[in-house]
């Protein structure tokens, strides 16, 4: 469904990711892990062509997503709830939502996702006129996955979602990542917490100093030694 | 107390027009996050405009508003395209030059005008220039009155626009997050031209309602750049509400300075302001509302 092959990306003169290649498949909840600064984030941001590859290329259903400039990613299909929720703090709950579907399809089905979203999260209906930089952090991750929603994706990129929350927070995104799945959509999970996420993922690659460096399912990671020792601390 | 009446009367009507200049500069303020030191000039040349529609072909002021506001629009969104955003490609280059650009466009455009129109006064008078009416003892200016009108409708119009329409509220996610904006699928560069030509376009309208009032020379624009600027700094840099409130207390205060205090101190009462506002409410009227 989305094919990542070799890239290379730099900041300045730093290379931050060396010939990363990785598939995701129709369905599936596949996870990206690694530590702080392992270069997770800079996959999805060059994924959704806010970094440009060096080197490298992106495959999204046949069309080259690293031939298209940012603004156009998001009509394919594809899209990414970046880190740190970077909602627009002077606009209303439902403002941010509504910005999440300004694509010609997703904007023709707005009211119909609109109803979607407030059902996945009754607490952003409740507070569906407050600004969105007076929410709580747990609230602004909602508006944040539901602003996500709104574009209609096919393979929804989350960076971090439960960053910041408390466990239970934490807990209660990961279950709303699990029902969205069900209802047909692809994730693409970048996440710190690797206990929750690899109970989530069908699949995950494990990302070290920009480079991927082991992959499998969810249970053999899980049972990895490698894993254990420095993602799980057993 | 009448004379007090009638300074409020005439500075709120000021304030109006005043209103719609600020809103303009600010709305780029927000976006672009750069001061158009041109601003003023944009409203010389769409003032030229509604002359010369009067002077050759007998157009009222009130109606050259459908042609001063979308020549200037497009004014806008040429030198936004052609002028300002090359600038942002080219790394060496500081942002703040983008503010020296617009000081070059000021120019550009006062010179052009001086050389089409000379520096002479040019004014659009009509039979309702000097018209008033009287309410008990406060003389109402008819001209400043239908301004006044035109301007609210104006700005509740933007208001409209920013709130209710996709175009608008892409407007307010740029300015308030550009690259989650670019994330949502908005095309930062294309919005852009529409800020610079919007904005352009509201003081373009405040420049064609003074015409009936005011006279007309290519130099007249430096002032009301600098009079816009002192009204966004009131208003709370970027903020469009801020811009109202800026701008009416720029008329008030300028008509009760050229009635208490002198008339020759109307035009430095907006500068020592501008200096009082900057040393003791730093970030002005803003988040008054999020607009
Ligand atoms: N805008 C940037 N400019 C320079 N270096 C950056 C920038 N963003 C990230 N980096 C560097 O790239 C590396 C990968 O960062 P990132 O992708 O954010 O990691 P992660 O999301 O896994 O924590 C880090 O070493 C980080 O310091
Ligand atoms: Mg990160």
């Amino acid at each position: 469904m989305l094919k990542v092959e070799g890239l290379n990306v730099f900041y300045g003169d730093m290379q931050a990711l060396w010939d990363v290649s990785f598939e995701v498949r129709p369905k599936e909840v596949l996870v990206l892990l690694g530590a702080n600064g392992a270069g997770k984030s800079t996959i999805l941001r060059t994924l959704s062509g806010l970094s440009c590859a060096a080197e490298g290329s992106v495959t999204f259903n046949g069309v080259r997503l690293d031939q298209i400039p940012a603004d156009k990613i998001i009509q394919h299909g594809l899209v990414h709830v970046p880190e740190g929720r970077r909602l627009f703090p002077d606009m209303t709950v439902e403002e941010n939502l509504i910005m999440g579907s300004l694509a010609p399809e997703p904007k023709r089905r707005r009211q119909k996702t609109l109803e979607r979203v407030y059902g996945l999260f009754p607490r952003l209906r409740e507070r569906m006129g407050q600004y969105a930089g007076t929410l709580s952090g747990g609230e602004q991750q909602m508006v944040a996955v539901g602003r996500g929603l709104m574009g209609l994706p096919k393979i929804l990129m989350l960076d971090e979602p439960s960053l910041g929350l408390s466990p239970l927070l934490a807990q209660e995104i990961f279950k709303i990542i699990r029902l969205i799945n069900s209802e047909g959509v692809t994730i693409l999970l970048v996440e710190q917490n690797v206990k929750q996420s690899l109970k989530v993922c069908n699949r995950a690659y494990v990302l070290e100093n920009g480079r991927i460096t082991l992959s499998g399912t969810g249970e053999q990671l899980s049972s990895n030694d490698h894993v254990k020792q420095a993602y799980l601390g057993i | 107390m009448d004379l007090f009446l009638q300074t409020l009367v005439s500075g709120f009507l000021k304030g109006g027009l005043y209103a719609l200049i600020g809103m303009g500069m600010t709305l780029i303020m927000g976006v672009m996050g750069i001061i158009n030191l041109a601003h003023g000039q944009i409203m010389m040349v769409g003032m030229y405009i509604t002359y010369s529609l009067f002077a050759l072909y007998g157009v009222d002021p009130y109606l050259s508003l459908f042609v001063s506001m979308p020549a200037i629009f497009v004014l806008g969104v040429t030198i936004q395209k052609y002028l300002l955003n090359p600038l942002l490609r080219a790394e060496t280059i500081l942002p703040e030059n983008q503010v020296l650009m617009t000081v070059g466009v000021g120019m550009v455009l006062t010179e052009v005008m001086r050389f089409i129109f000379t520096s002479d006064y040019k004014s659009a008078r009509t039979s309702y220039s000097n018209a008033t009416f009287f309410l008990g003892e406060i003389s109402f200016s008819v001209p400043l009155v239908i301004d006044l009108f035109i301007a609210i409708m104006m700005t509740v119009a933007l208001f409209l626009f920013l709130v209710k329409t996709d175009t608008g509220k892409s407007i307010r996610a740029t300015a308030q997050d550009k690259e989650a904006a670019s994330l949502m699928g908005i095309n930062a560069e294309r919005i852009t031209y529409i800020t610079f030509g919007l904005g352009s376009a509201l003081v373009a309208a405040a420049g064609t309602l003074l015409m009936p009032i005011f006279y007309l020379f290519p130099d007249i624009g430096g002032p009301f750049t600098r009079k816009a600027f002192v009204i966004c700094v009131l208003g709370g840099l970027g903020s469009t509400v801020g811009a109202i409130f800026g701008g009416i207390t720029l008329g008030l205060a300028e008509a009760f300075g050229a009635t208490y205090v002198a008339m020759e101190f109307e035009d430095m009462i907006g500068l020592v302001m501008f200096i009082l506002v900057l040393l003791f409410l730093p970030g002005g009227f803003k988040r008054i509302t999020k607009i």
